[in-house]
């Protein structure tokens, strides 16, 4: 072997402690020069992520008419979401399709040309085509570890939802009341990845598919989040996928840095839940600053 | 003095490689190899102690040859490949047994090195993306083989916990991929028509098979201690895989996968193990970088190993094998490893 130098003279092995497996300590690595990049006979544009960018771009052509005839999507203060560096967006979830996820995904890859990942439920990857599409189009399922590997390592623009599918399933009268945000895990991986949380207000989406009532036996059958009865749903089966033409407003908050370490093995829990709530308060003010101003709901 | 290693399961694909390797290596002064079954592939001065299949011969063994290093090879992935309750014998009875007798008292191990596999982690939608060696599993273990690594990778950590002077390294390798090597998912990437979960293209992660020999060699000679995952770079979408392989698939209805192919196991055609119909459907990957902190370096990455390994196939097609077949012979190598008519100072041809 080439390493013989790092062994110790006499012959035979060397007694190491493994009284901790996991916690192992490394032994140092000799300044070897960098490895030549090995062959990668790649054929397709998928990356690590599942995510391609030739799907991104057809679904850019597809749904940009959408987002600006039929949405006519408006953003103030796009220029506070970094040009570079990673950042995790954060916004209020609604409408039983939810229009604002690929509103500000294709709003941002337009406007800065930086890709954003979007993370979810695992709900998609379980489900057949939708599940592929979903990850192609830059989906990737919400666990601490790929958004950490997401935002410190590679400094990538990461959404996220806290409210997660409470916000998606609450019927039209609660409409543009945040439900709880999670357990604030998005704020403990912000921290640990050292990234500012830029919120993000939607207005619009709560209009575009609007939930009359939910069904929760069905729900359970197909095993479904949950199944709800739109008011788009009277279009017959093909209307019901399609969104109303609400006017779409997004403004963006100024980004929140917190004066914490990153990689820290834990951080206080009492400062990860004021944190928390008080980004869920002010995405709630901002609504109801935009709710104040909007004089119709389909031209704003 | 030189090293002694014994090495589990000789007549595995792995036990026979690692051997041929150590061959070549003139620190080392003793192999012995272990196995139900006679060895594979020809072998110059490995010595070949056949057992049955828990091991329960190996404390004379270790402490008759004085062995200082073992390289637990034995460990059986492929449930495809034999009874569950055979498995369960070499597995986890063969591995207890194996640990007991190099942590008796007197015994000369000093290096273990264990091949184990990512069954580990499972496979379930809500994995992270990029496993590391410190994370738990997500979903609990479903399938036979899985429980069985999982129970053996207990004896292990006990091990390394009551042996503090034996550095253990435990690698955990990701889907292996190679011209030699026979797994469910090569054999599956064999088939005519490439079997897939219709409606899913999951990320696959896969290793050579040299570079699975180089990182047991790796932590035999280097004697890194802990856990390590041993995965090339780069997670490709099964179809992609398909498409390097100049493959086509043939969808599989997402659900009673294992109802509809039961004809063909019946047949003897196709095997799909339970655990390779999840990983079609939500693949997995690991986080490889703590190997090569410690200073390995892969030959290929993911998509090179899948090249690497058609084009061996290509060549094998026209050409033939390179090597004719071997069969094990007990006299002639008991005459070429211990007569006095044979010439042993000369160098070997």
């Amino acid at each position: 072997m080439a390493e013989e130098h790092e062994q110790p003279p006499e012959p035979g092995p060397r007694p190491t402690k493994t009284t901790a497996l996991v916690p192992m300590h490394l032994p140092p690595v000799a300044d070897a020069p960098e490895p030549e990049p090995l062959h990668d006979p790649r054929t397709g544009d998928v990356d690590d992520w599942g995510r391609s960018e030739q799907v991104r771009e057809f679904a850019r052509k597809v749904y940009d008419p959408m987002y600006r005839r039929w949405f006519r999507a408006e953003w103030e203060g796009l220029e506070k979401i970094p040009t570079e560096g990673g950042a995790l967006l954060v916004s209020n979830h609604a409408g039983a399709i939810p229009a604002d996820a690929p509103a500000i995904m294709h709003g941002i890859e337009t406007e800065l040309g930086r890709p954003v990942y979007g993370l979810a439920d695992h709900f998609f990857k379980t489900t057949p085509v939708l599940g592929t599409v979903w990850a192609r189009a830059g989906g990737v399922v919400a666990h601490p570890d790929n958004a950490y590997r997401l935002l410190r390592e590679q400094q990538q623009l990461a959404l996220v939802f806290p409210e997660g599918t409470k916000g998606t399933s609450k019927t039209y009268n609660e409409r543009y009341r945040l439900r709880r945000f999670g357990r604030g895990g998005f704020v403990e991986i912000a921290m640990r990845a050292g990234v500012p949380i830029i919120p993000i207000a939607v207005v619009g989406s709560e209009e575009s598919m609007p939930i009359l009532f939910k069904l929760p036996s069905v729900a359970k059958a197909f095993g479904l989040p949950y199944f709800p009865v739109t008011a788009n749903m009277a279009f017959g089966p093909l209307g019901a996928m399609v969104p109303f033409p609400a006017k779409l407003k997004l403004r963006v908050l100024d980004p929140i840095t917190f004066d914490v370490d990153p990689d820290q093995p834990r951080y206080s829990r009492s400062r990860i839940m004021d944190e928390s709530e008080a980004i869920r308060q002010q995405i709630q003010e901002a609504l109801f600053d935009m709710l104040r101003q909007r004089r119709s709901v389909w031209f704003g | 003095m030189g090293r002694r290693v014994l090495i589990t399961g000789l007549s595995t694909f792995w036990g026979g490689r690692l051997a041929q390797a150590l061959e070549a290596d003139p620190d080392v002064d003793v192999i012995i190899g272990l196995d139900t079954r006679e060895p594979q592939v020809r072998l110059e001065r490995t010595e070949y102690v056949r057992s049955d299949e828990n091991y329960s011969i190996l404390s004379r063994i270790v402490r008759a040859t004085g062995v200082d290093t073992i390289a637990h090879t034995f460990l059986v992935v492929d449930s495809t490949s034999m009874s569950s309750r055979a498995m369960h014998e070499i597995n986890v009875i063969g591995t207890m047994n194996l640990f007991a007798a190099a942590s008796a008292a007197g015994s000369t191990v000093r290096t273990v090195v264990v091949k184990s596999a990512a069954l580990v982690y499972g496979c379930s939608p809500k994995d992270p993306y990029w496993f590391r060696e410190t994370d738990k599993r997500v979903s609990p273990p479903s399938t036979r083989v899985e429980r069985s690594l999982l129970e053996v990778e207990s004896y292990v950590r006990d091990f390394a916990r009551d042996n503090p002077h034996v550095s253990l390294s435990l690698l955990r390798f990701c889907n292996v991929i190679g011209p030699d090597i026979s797994t469910p998912l090569i054999s599956a990437l064999e088939l005519p028509l490439v079997p897939k979960v219709a409606g899913y293209d999951p990320r696959f992660q896969l290793v050579h098979e040299d570079d699975v020999v180089d990182a047991i060699l790796f932590a035999l000679n280097r004697q890194v201690a802990g856990i390590f995952n041993v995965a090339s770079d780069g997670a490709l979408p099964w179809s992609e895989i398909m498409a390097i392989a100049n493959k086509r698939g043939i969808p599989m209805p997402p659900m009673g996968i294992a109802t509809a192919t039961s004809p063909l196991r019946r047949l003897g055609l196709v095997d799909l193990a339970p655990e390779l119909i999840n990983l079609l459907k939500y693949g997995r990957g690991l986080d490889n970088r703590r190997f090569k902190e410690v200073g390995y370096q892969y030959r290929y990455t993911t998509a090179g190993a899948v090249e690497a390994y058609v084009e061996a196939l290509r060549l094998r097609a026209t050409v033939g094998d390179r090597e004719p077949g071997y069969h094990y012979e007990d006299d002639v190598e008991q005459f070429f490893r211990h007569s006095p008519a044979v010439l042993r100072d000369r160098p070997t041809t």
